[in-house]
């Protein structure tokens, strides 16, 4: 087409890839907290493989699925049967602690792959040679952890919720619900970010973390059941509650139905007294605060 | 302006002084800064990136100080380490563009920069491809490409030739040259081969057990350190006659300064292209074969050795 017009001068060809030399960057700087946030927004992302690998998405996109099904068919069997009210023992709060296990899979899984990667291809020179601190990327890495394990605690009990409204439920108590299962989601979403976390950044392989962190979620478990069977069993039922204080899931699950005077599960583990309802209560807190202390500590050393 | 400035650096681990009372002022240009392994290089960086307090002692970064301002210096400053830091399986443009937006980048800004850098450090097509796949000298330059990313002032480069081939050795010395002399970016480079330093750097700041040997400009190094390696056979005639040393004796006759280095070679200081003659009729009338006549590459040991046994002929 340019051949018609014929230009006397020839003009500059476009496809020509012009050497401009080095240009310097004088555009803005936005600084560590810009930095840290785009580093929690990357972990966030990649603990459910988005921006990473097919490979990487199939384990933990698999689990968000399989802790929605069961609330998918808890909604539509209520919707269809025309039910007033979810049947609490397999609601919000009780759902996730019935489900503690993909929770724990999922943290399994996905906490070494937050940490143990930049540990193992020593990644971490480069990011502490830039302005963000070491404190940063561990506020960045477990506030990533956490939200992630909230999304995966949080997405069933949305369903749940929205689906109680499509059933016309009634709707203070399924919202009042609700909370309390969100307030359980944060505590499980502390509680495993920390443990899961402080595991995965002792050891720059991913193996030894994920059978560290399964270990020590579902043995603990395991243990603490059998010896609060025991104790429940010879008649020890107000001391049997105190077997649960090494069992994360237990621990967050008793400390809820405490918090807001849910019946648990009929004759099931609940807090040994009130005073045991406050042990727990701060055995989180202090379990997680503690385990955000100790990441800080591993990461200034480097 | 100053770029690098210590005053009386000292680093002390409880068993070993990193860093002993070092005192430089370093130009903007390459400046070399060479030393043994275990002489201090990789703890000098680490304090002017602020990311280890020193014993005693100041140091200056830009004009800002290391013990306060480290975080302003991280931001204006570019560091390539020693070891492997790459991920395998992220391709060069997703990892640079991420180590971009952690220098504060904004996201379209961390993108135009990294297919700009990467370009610059010599990686096309295959910047797509997952790191894991790349030569050493590919992977050497993305570590770089990743150091000029935020565009910095200075760039501290950690030993950036080791484990490379002499053409990616040339290519890696060609390349630093180029982030200063096009790019205008300071850097300070760490070797333990002086030989390559001398052909890059404007000023070599030599450091050995954590103490400053030498810094001067690369000019005044090279007449120091020019050395001729010269081996030559027995004589045939006269298999008994200490070659080695009738032909020093010849040489210091032709106004040489020439030292056996324990072994059949020679060291001769070169005074100029002169030198190359009276060596070659030295040889010629001592009746001896040339074994080789060769330029020296300098290893940093060498020049230990020679201040040593220079401070033992001066006590002498």
């Amino acid at each position: 087409m340019s051949e018609a017009t014929t230009p006397a001068l020839p003009e500059p060809r476009a496809d020509v890839i012009h050497d401009i030399g080095y240009r310097h960057y004088d555009g803005p700087r936005l600084g560590r907290s810009y930095a840290t946030r785009s580093l929690f927004t990357l972990s966030l992302r990649g603990s459910f493989g988005l921006g990473r690998s097919v490979k990487s998405k199939i384990l933990p996109m698999a689990l968000l699925a399989v802790i929605c099904l069961p609330a998918l068919i808890i909604v539509a069997v209520s919707v269809y049967t025309k039910l007033s009210k979810y049947p609490e023992t397999a609601s919000y709060p009780h759902y996730l602690s019935i489900m503690q296990f993909v929770i724990a899979v999922f943290v399994a899984a996905q906490a070494p792959v937050a940490l143990s990667r930049d540990l193992r291809f020593m990644t971490l020179p480069l990011y502490f040679s830039r302005p963000l601190t070491s404190r940063d990327y561990v506020q960045a890495k477990f506030g990533a952890m956490a939200s992630a394990i909230f999304v995966l605690t949080g997405l069933p009990m949305l369903i749940m919720w929205i689906g109680s409204m499509l059933a016309s439920m009634d709707f203070g108590y399924n919202l009042e619900h609700f909370a309390y299962g969100l307030v359980a989601a944060a505590f499980y979403s502390l509680l495993y970010a920390g443990i899961g976390l402080v595991i995965s950044s002792v050891t720059p392989r991913r193996g030894f973390g994920v059978a560290a962190i399964i270990a020590v979620l579902l043995i603990s478990e395991a243990i603490a059941g059998i010896i609060y069977a025991v104790l429940h069993v010879h008649g020890h039922a107000s001391g049997a509650g105190w077997a649960l204080v090494i069992s994360p899931s237990s621990l967050v699950a008793t400390t809820v139905d405490w918090l807001f005077g849910l019946s648990s599960r009929g004759d099931g583990p609940h807090v040994p007294s009130d005073l045991g309802g406050f042990v727990f209560l701060a055995e989180i807190l202090v379990i997680a605060a503690a385990s955000f202390w100790l990441l800080v500590r591993r990461y200034r050393k480097i | 302006m100053s770029v690098i400035i210590t005053d009386n650096l000292t680093k002390r681990f409880p068993r070993v002084t990193a860093l002993d009372r070092l005192t430089v002022d370093v130009q903007p240009g390459v400046v070399g800064l060479v030393g043994a392994n275990g002489a201090g290089k990789s703890t000098l960086i680490k304090i002017l990136l602020g990311l280890a307090p020193a014993t005693e002692g100041t140091a200056r970064v830009l004009g800002l100080d290391v013990a306060t301002e480290g975080g302003a210096i991280r931001e204006r400053v570019g560091y390539m380490p020693e070891h492997d830091c790459l991920p395998p399986d992220v391709s060069a443009t997703e990892f640079v563009v991420h180590m971009a937006r952690m220098s504060g980048l904004p996201a379209s800004a961390a993108r135009e920069r990294t297919a700009d850098t990467l370009r610059h450090v010599g990686l096309y097509e295959e910047r797509y491809r997952p790191i894991g796949g790349y030569s050493t000298g590919m992977k050497q330059r993305v570590k770089l490409a990743q150091a000029l990313v935020h565009d910095p002032q200075l760039v501290l480069l950690d030993e950036p030739t080791n484990g490379l081939d002499p053409v990616g050795r040339d290519d890696m010395l060609g390349l630093i040259r180029r982030v200063h002399a096009e790019f205008g970016i300071s850097v300070l480079v760490t070797s333990h081969l002086l030989g390559e330093l001398e052909r890059t750097c404007d000023h070599v700041v030599v450091i050995d057990g954590g103490r400053l040997l030498r810094s001067s400009s690369t000019a005044d190094f090279t007449q120091v350190t020019q050395l001729l390696a010269v081996e030559v056979t027995d004589k045939q005639s006269d298999p008994t006659l200490d070659t080695d040393k009738a032909l020093l004796e010849a040489l210091a006759a032709a106004g040489l300064t020439a030292k056996a280095d324990g072994g059949r070679v020679l060291l001769v200081e070169i005074k100029g292209e002169e030198t190359y003659d009276l060596v070659r009729d030295a040889v010629a009338d001592l009746g001896v074969g040339l074994v080789r006549m060769e330029q020296r590459r300098h290893h940093i040991s060498e020049v230990f050795s020679y201040d040593q046994a220079e401070e033992e002929t001066a006590h002498v």
